[in-house]
């Protein structure tokens, strides 16, 4: 069993909805991704993503292109990110770390010394946006191998022939992109979104994690009612845009607007009660 | 041997190709697939387009033996003259086609990126006359080299987005569409200049523009009365030499000649030659040849041409040239300059700059095919816009 399905095993059995941030590894600057990412954990994270960061952004909105920038203005490379997992989990074995970015810088290391390089430095987790199922067979093939768990989005767009063919190859959870657009845009229509997450729940048993316009405590609970776990990226990247070199206040500002969250998502959830 | 059927149905030129895009926008290519296929069977779609091409765009456009450019280079040279199409250069074929198919699927929202400015001209042409609504992302920097174009676009009735991310060219102008399209799909149709992009694009965009090749071959064996030896074009993203290639690759004894961009040279790293130095990667939602770092992030691109400066190339290239049938060179910055004038002097045409670098490659190729040998060359657009560019360089004020 991977990392993020026990992890998601236990947020069922204490009842408790998944809270997932996503920062940009390298942003702003090298040394202070591994400390934040203990941060959040501390905040009450229960799974990290973690940005690798990429020249060309084409689903992400203004927020995270910069963050993307800011991080390879320093030369942030892949080599770079694995380094990061590998420092975390020397005193983290049990949180989850979701890599999300773009196929090429994955595919100039080559698929299979990435599978290796991602498995011995602990990432549980891989989601290549442009990277569809129908593109990604073999490379599959060597993460299952390895224990990694290939998650891929779902969108407004999506039909049910994609439901199915997604939820072939996903392992872990199915991310629900909640939005039509890039990340960071604003309006959300709950009613689409509860109506969508309930037909793919017809398509798969996988937990489903909602992203993509979710930057406050309430709408983390309103998305709670319906999903299993809440992802939220460009309101914790956009802490960084100020940074001005005090890395505590920064990781301090990040903890509390996370503890925020986590708040109001036990708030509203009941655990089962034994 | 059996006659060349690319691509395979998920759009793969062999390992090139295929559809890297985000979830979103799976279900508006397949349905943009489903649409391109059945509307290019449909009688009455194809007669719009060619009636459009005919008394709109003023096709066919003729294939002209240059004279003087012969005597001076040393063999049969012809040139295809889409520099006379209605804006300028070839880039309005696949607009009329994509229009018009935005039209059939009920689209009222048109967008498209732009490097030169070109296809953005010939994007809001078409928008213009169908009256759709029409937003141009164009880099900031190209907007500075490209005034007259951004002007053209706004007199047109399309709005220019000034796209200020990452080196605020082509490339990042393509990525800005991706994301309009990503959150307006419902409403908006993407037209792709050039033969890159996801399936159906490098397929779709290809046809549109192989109406070129079509011609130039009936062109040829009229005025020749033989095919070419060689065919000639320039090669950014590479939809004028795909146009002109297509009607030809089943025929093994035409050689075809794409030509890149070597900047300031193909070794100082300042060029946009992906298929003569770059890797395979995958951008744009195709897998390519591209300019990049080892850690897979893009780089800068460079040449005199705008509409050049690329560091993609679209995926039927990469096949072609891998499978040997079509051959990649490069012409520099200071041999395309050469080649314009050369043209200019002694035919009377201005070329564009991105067409000066065939020009250029035929120069050299001229020795190898020896004064009876043939050669078509694209002459892809006209040299207008780039007035100020040329003046800049040769150091004249006008």
């Amino acid at each position: 069993m991977s990392r993020i399905e026990r992890c998601f095993e236990a947020l069922r059995e204490n009842g408790k909805k998944g809270l997932i941030p996503f920062v940009t590894a390298g942003d702003p600057v090298s040394d202070i991704t591994v400390p934040l990412m203990h941060a959040m954990v501390e905040a009450g994270a229960d799974l990290i993503e973690l940005g690798i960061p990429f020249s060309d952004p084409m689903a992400d909105g203004p927020v995270i292109q910069k963050a993307n920038q800011r991080a390879l203005a320093h030369n942030t490379s892949l080599h770079d990110v694995l380094e990061m997992v590998k420092q975390f989990r020397q005193t983290d074995e049990m949180t989850p770390v979701l890599f999300m970015g773009y196929l090429n810088p994955v595919e100039a290391m080559g698929y299979e010394e990435f599978a290796d390089a991602a498995k011995l430095s602990g990432v549980d987790g891989l989601l290549l946006v442009d990277l569809p199922p129908e593109e990604a067979s073999e490379f599959n093939e060597l993460l299952y191998q390895r224990d990694i768990d290939p998650v891929y989005l779902l969108a407004p767009t999506s039909t049910p022939q994609r439901m199915e063919i997604v939820s072939l190859e996903a392992r872990g959870f199915v991310y629900y992109v909640s939005i039509r657009g890039v990340t960071g845009s604003a309006a959300l229509d709950y009613g689409e979104i509860k109506a969508s997450i309930s037909e793919i729940r017809q398509h798969t048993n996988l937990p489903v994690g909602v992203g993509f316009g979710i930057n406050s405590p309430e709408r983390a609970v309103k998305i709670g009612e319906f999903a299993d776990a809440v992802v939220i990226g460009s309101a914790i990247v956009k802490m960084m845009e100020g940074f001005d070199g005090d890395k505590s206040s920064v990781i301090k500002a990040v903890s509390d607007f996370l503890r925020g969250v986590r708040n109001a998502l036990d708030a509203e959830t009941h655990p089962i009660v034994g | 041997m059996s006659a060349y059927s690319m691509p395979d149905k998920n759009g793969h030129f062999g390992r090139f190709g295929g559809v890297f895009v985000a979830e979103t926008l799976m279900r508006p290519l397949q349905e943009l697939t489903q649409a391109y296929k059945k509307y290019m069977q449909d009688p009455d779609f194809l007669k719009e387009l060619d009636d459009d091409l005919k008394y709109y765009v003023g096709r066919p456009s003729p294939l002209y033996f240059a004279a003087g450019l012969s005597r001076e280079y040393g063999s049969q040279i012809y040139l295809k003259r889409e520099d006379l199409n209605h804006t300028g250069a070839h880039k309005i074929n696949n607009t009329i086609g994509q229009a018009l198919l935005a039209k059939r699927l009920g689209k009222t929202r048109i967008i498209a990126e732009t490097g030169a400015g070109q296809h953005g001209v010939a994007t809001a042409t078409v928008a213009a006359r169908l009256g759709l609504e029409c937003v141009v992302y164009m880099g900031a920097d190209d907007i500075v080299r490209q005034a007259p174009n951004v002007y053209r676009m706004k007199l047109l009735g399309a709005s220019v987005v000034a796209v200020e991310s990452g080196s605020r060219t082509l490339k990042d102008a393509l990525n800005e569409a991706m994301r309009d399209w990503v959150t307006n799909v419902e409403d908006t149709f993407y037209i792709i200049g050039t033969v890159a992009g996801p399936h159906p694009y490098p397929a779709m965009v290809r046809d549109f523009q192989s109406v070129i090749g079509r011609e130039a071959r009936q062109q040829i064996l009229e005025q020749a009365g033989c095919l070419p030896d060689a065919l000639v074009a320039c090669v950014g993203g590479g939809s004028n030499a795909i146009g002109l290639f297509y009607p030809f690759i089943d025929d093994e004894a035409v050689s075809m000649y794409g030509v890149e961009a070597a900047g300031n040279g193909l070794d100082t790293g300042q060029h946009a030659a992906p298929l003569c130095k770059g890797r395979v990667g995958v951008l744009h939602g195709n897998r390519t040849y591209l300019m990049e770092d080892a850690n897979g992030q893009i780089i800068e691109t460079h040449s005199i041409s705008a509409g050049l400066d690329y560091p993609g190339v679209g995926p039927e290239h990469a096949w072609l040239k891998d499978i040997g049938r079509a051959n990649y060179v490069a012409i520099s910055n200071d041999e395309a300059m050469a080649g314009f004038h050369d043209i200019t002097r002694l035919e009377g045409i201005i070329p564009a700059l991105e067409s000066s670098h065939a020009i250029a490659y035929a120069r050299k190729l001229a020795p190898e095919l020896g004064k009876d040998g043939i050669m078509i060359v694209n002459l892809s657009g006209r040299g207008d816009k780039d007035i100020q560019t040329i003046a800049n360089i040769d150091g004249v004020e006008i």
